[in-house]
């Protein structure tokens, strides 16, 4: 263990400390994760209409968040936007909205994809056999929606939980910082400790996302049509 | 005389549709009696297929009326649903539910459209699946069947409704050639047993089995209308005889002894 530096894990409360840490990973994730599906999916039925302004400026907010690397969007709104308009903003709180606004584009898009994706034959049929609009929308075509649309997002949670770990870059102390100061403080009595405290980090991130890839790679192979 | 006599179903009375300002029916008059099984039959982008759209309100009409029964058909009416209920439509790319089960796809519409109960639905569902073969099948995704399988299903789930009409668009035209005749023979059955129907299709030696009547339509237009035997033997029209002249090929290799 003294090899591996693990053992700097078990002194004092460093443990705990880490697994606070992943709590707030998760909790960031979990807050930006519900508002980015909410704002998505309203973002993705309005990328469906035909009205030119509207494409134009979805176009530009979808190329934004895509160019952006997500750690200009935490400096411009962290740094940026509390120095130019004078407000306090707390690190957790500018994380949550540079992740939302990236996570509705996202959502936003596969959404779009997802809807437009049901052929119009799937209308059609289903009219023909007699079924009214608000039918054809609950039986048809909103559940092939949500069977697409619901591996999709699963992935996007993992993807957010994954980059998560910017936002020590603008002082919240998530896992990636908790494991940082743990290595630091105890660099004398472990000095490997960044090999081994990086790896606990590593199954960290693990145990947290693969059951929820699991998960959407189940429902996507279960829903494949 | 004979004819007279039928009761008659659907009348269509001087049809104009177009999109924008490219006109893809002009003028087409048609009534279909009871029992009567017509074949619509031209060159692709006549306006077979619109024709058909237009009789199940999938198409707005720019002129003209559609009746069924003396019930106009208006795709934006309220009663369109209830109308829809008496026309079986199968299409040429089968259209089932993918996320539900064949006995499923077959069971939604007469369940939750015409509010039937379960049991009555699924014993029809099944001797419906019986005679055309399927029957084992009661219980696999669309996706687990072959594109004949899917046809004949959709079939079945056009017939379940108890339709007065059924309307075929290119049924078998999206098939491999060995599963045409399944799905043709499927047809023909149901013709023999005395359905009405209207077919589009591009299998002439079926048309010519199949139908009473044979309308050919050509830019928009009914061009002859005939009954098999006299259409395909002797064409009056022009074009007729230049379509059906596109069905033969002329030999190119001289097998000479």
């Amino acid at each position: 263990m003294q090899a591996l530096g693990i053992d700097a894990l078990f002194r004092g409360s460093n443990f705990l400390r880490l697994l606070g840490g992943l709590g707030v990973t998760l909790e960031l994730s979990l807050i930006s994760v519900i508002f980015s599906i909410l704002l998505g999916i309203i973002f993705g039925v309005i990328m469906t209409f035909k009205n030119p302004v509207v494409k134009v400026l979805s176009r530009i907010y979808l190329e934004i968040v895509r160019i952006m690397p997500q750690m200009v969007l935490l400096f411009v709104v962290f740094f940026g936007t509390t120095r130019l308009f004078g407000w306090n903003l707390s690190a957790e709180a500018a994380c949550v909205i540079v992740f939302t606004f990236w996570g509705t584009a996202e959502m936003g898009d596969l959404v779009r994809g997802a809807v437009t994706a049901i052929p119009k034959h799937q209308y059609e049929s289903s009219y023909a056999l007699g079924m009214s609009k608000a039918q054809t929308y609950y039986h048809i075509i909103v559940p092939q929606t949500l069977r697409r649309l619901i591996p999709l997002s699963i992935n996007l949670v993992t993807r957010m939980i994954k980059t998560t770990s910017l936002v020590m870059m603008i002082g919240v102390v998530e896992v990636l910082k908790v494991s940082q100061q743990i290595i630091e403080a105890n660099r004398m009595t472990s000095p490997n400790g960044a090999f081994g405290i990086y790896a606990v980090v590593f199954l960290l991130y693990f145990i947290a996302c693969w059951p929820i890839s699991l998960l959407a790679g189940h429902l996507e192979k279960k829903w494949s049509n | 005389m004979a004819e007279l006599l039928k009761e008659e179903l659907l009348r269509i009375e001087h049809l104009r549709k177009a999109y924008d300002n490219t006109v893809v029916l002009k003028d087409i008059s048609l009534t279909v009696h009871k029992g009567e099984v017509i074949v619509v039959i031209g060159p692709s982008g006549c306006g077979k297929s619109t024709l058909l759209r237009c009789i199940n309100g999938l198409e707005p009409i720019q002129g003209g009326k559609i009746t069924l029964r003396g019930q106009e058909i208006d795709g934006n009416s309220k009663d369109i649903a209830q109308i829809r209920q008496k026309l079986g439509m199968v299409f040429q790319n089968y259209e089932l539910f993918p996320h539900k089960t064949v006995l499923q796809n077959i069971m939604l519409a007469p369940m939750k459209v015409q509010k039937r109960p379960k049991d009555e639905v699924e014993a029809q569902a099944k001797q419906l699946l019986e005679r055309v073969g399927l029957l084992e099948k009661k219980d696999s995704y669309p996706r687990q069947l072959s594109g004949g399988q899917k046809q004949r299903v959709a079939i079945v789930r056009a017939l379940c409704m108890n339709p007065e009409m059924m309307l075929f668009d290119e049924v078998t035209a999206a098939l491999d050639p060995e599963m045409v005749r399944e799905v043709l023979d499927t047809i023909l059955e149901l013709a023999k047993a005395g359905g009405t129907m209207i077919i589009v299709t591009h299998e002439m030696s079926f048309a010519k089995a199949v139908s009473d009547r044979v309308l050919f339509l050509d830019g928009g237009e009914i061009v002859e209308e005939a009954v098999p035997e006299k259409f395909f033997s002797d064409p009056q029209t022009e074009r007729a005889k230049r379509f059906l002249r596109t069905f033969e090929y002329d030999a190119v290799k001289h097998h000479d002894i």
